[in-house]
């Protein structure tokens, strides 16, 4: 085993070197511009990325003509919901999102307030799932996009997307998801789903970084969404800018690969996600956050209660993973999305996130639950709160001397 | 964001974990922090009636690896103080044995904090009149 072990598949994932020898050629040899009309160095490049097209289309069930290439899912976000804005904004001013989205959509509905827009910010239940009454009566005359994760980055919760989408088609609505964390490993159909706009990026599938796509609609409706990087017009003037055709080409056999594998890697994941979280929670006082059925396979988000997060990974420095505490930062806030699903405070700043992936073995998992059990009893030891629990106070009816 | 080696020291081989008798006249406890803020210190200190010199000091810390560091460092100082040099301990002086950077300077305030309420609630035990500390921190 190499140490640290890696379990923050969330945050990114290492590139499979399958996709790093399809890009290879693609930096010094075939490193021609796909725009580039009148040499063979130009055809292709341009050949390179009508393949990839077709290999990430399809893990969407799209056509390649409704793949939109960008930098990442942060900018295909920005597109969609901005983009959306600007193109349907005589129709419409209203969007609908929910307060656990990915910060890359909250900026982007805060960016549509500040240009005149309104949006309504949803508010999940204690298991991370909307409620779809709750978003039917968010609808107004003036509601032209819905837009709501797939999938979970920090709790893994798989939203109800036929159901919404569903909501959206019978009111005339544009629906986007921001599927960053589901594409690849778990099978998402845009035309069975019901998706008007998708965004999805490389580095969450083993691909390589800086490259992502937005998949829109082409027919039933066909959407259009206002260019927000102005040039040569390039992705059928939906993002100008010189095609990254080596990531193209990583963020392609990506997609290839999560196609084939797919099927028997979640199953492999979910098996050695459900061990470690049994595991864990024979540790007294500790909890899942987020819906357990309707969920990623290879993520667990777990608040192991009266030690903190940091602290804890401080801990546990022989695994990578992340914390919900924001000690991290200069704030003193935990998780907004832990907080979103009504979590103390307290338990928001005691919770870890363990993403699995494709490399990670059973010995890992072997060992990251010894690890983990070991760093919360010592830390225990350590915990005022801990011992207060135990003497059965009230840590509830304390007057604490905030600062 | 690294930790430096001596805050790493603190929270792998913490000095002074434990509980004092809160009840004792000659203990005085100070809690300080709260639990949605992600940090929780608990500092006794136990003073010797015949010295006056603080005898034993113990703590509890929730919180991360900077907080425990900064208490296990207050704990390892307190030690053989009189009551008077313990209350001139500055969270300042913690930042920079522990090389803390500018975030995690709320931890050494605690520290102090803890200290400064650990000395007050000694006091009032003894019957003296707590302290009262208008220092402005930041």
């Amino acid at each position: 085993m190499n140490f640290p072990i890696y379990l923050d598949n969330n945050s990114t994932t290492p590139m499979d070197p399958r996709v790093l020898e399809a890009m290879l050629p693609f930096f010094n040899e075939k490193f021609g511009n796909a725009a580039s009309r009148n040499h063979s160095f130009g055809w292709s490049a341009e050949e390179a990325v009508d393949y990839a097209r077709e290999q990430v289309a399809r893990l969407i069930g799209s056509t390649s003509k409704e793949i939109i290439f960008t930098s990442g899912a942060t900018e295909a976000n920005n597109l969609a919901i901005k983009g959306v804005y600007e193109m349907y904004v005589s129709q419409g001013n209203h969007m609908i999102t929910v307060t656990t989205e990915h910060k890359a959509t909250l900026d982007a509905c805060k960016k549509v307030e500040k240009m005149g827009g309104e949006v309504t910010y949803l508010s999940p239940n204690e298991d991370g799932l909307i409620n779809l009454a709750d978003l039917e009566a968010a609808i107004t005359d003036k509601t032209v996009l819905i837009t709501i994760m797939y999938g979970n980055n920090e709790i893994g919760v798989v939203q109800d997307i036929k159901g919404i989408s569903a909501i959206a088609k019978k009111n005339g609505i544009l629906f986007h998801t921001d599927a960053t964390q589901a594409v690849g490993k778990i099978p998402v159909d845009v035309n069975e789903d019901g998706i008007d706009l998708l965004s999805f990026t490389a580095h969450k599938m083993y691909g390589p970084k800086g490259v992502g796509a937005l998949y829109v609609r082409r027919k039933n409706p066909r959407v259009k969404v206002t260019s927000q990087m102005d040039g040569g017009g390039h992705e059928r003037g939906m993002r100008s800018g010189t095609l990254n055709v080596p990531g193209i080409v990583g963020f392609g056999k990506a997609c290839e690969i999560c196609q084939d594998e797919m099927a028997d890697e979640a199953v492999r994941l979910s098996t050695m996600r459900d061990r470690l979280e049994k595991e864990l929670l024979t540790i007294e006082e500790a909890y899942v956050n987020g819906n357990a059925e309707h969920r990623l396979p290879h993520v667990a988000n777990i608040s192991f209660k009266f030690v903190e997060g940091e602290g804890l990974m401080m801990g546990t420095k022989d695994i990578a993973v992340s914390s919900g505490s924001a000690c991290t930062s200069a704030s003193l806030e935990p998780s907004y999305v832990l907080k979103s699903l009504g979590l103390d405070d307290e338990l928001a700043h005691s919770s870890l996130r363990f993403g699995l992936g494709r490399f990670t073995t059973d010995q890992e998992i072997d060992f990251a639950i010894d690890h983990v059990k070991t760093a919360v009893h010592k830390l225990r030891e350590m915990s005022p709160l801990w011992e207060m629990f135990k003497d059965g106070i009230d840590l509830k009816a304390i007057e604490w001397a905030e600062h | 964001m690294a930790y430096s080696e001596k805050v790493i020291d603190h929270y792998q081989n913490p000095r002074n974990i434990g509980t004092l008798n809160k009840e004792s006249k000659t203990v005085g406890t100070g809690l300080v922090g709260a639990p949605e803020c992600g940090d929780v210190m608990r500092l006794q200190i136990e003073v010797d009636d015949a010295t006056g010199l603080i005898k034993d000091a113990k703590f509890k810390t929730f919180g991360c690896g900077s907080a425990i560091a900064s208490s296990s460092l207050a704990t390892e100082w307190l030690k053989g103080k009189s009551i008077d040099s313990a209350m001139e301990i500055d969270n300042m002086e913690i930042v920079e044995e522990l090389a803390l950077p500018p975030v995690k300077i709320h931890c050494s305030v605690l520290a102090e904090d803890a200290i400064k309420m650990a000395i007050n609630d000694y006091r009032v035990k003894q019957g003296l009149e707590p302290i009262v500390d208008d220092k402005k921190h930041y």
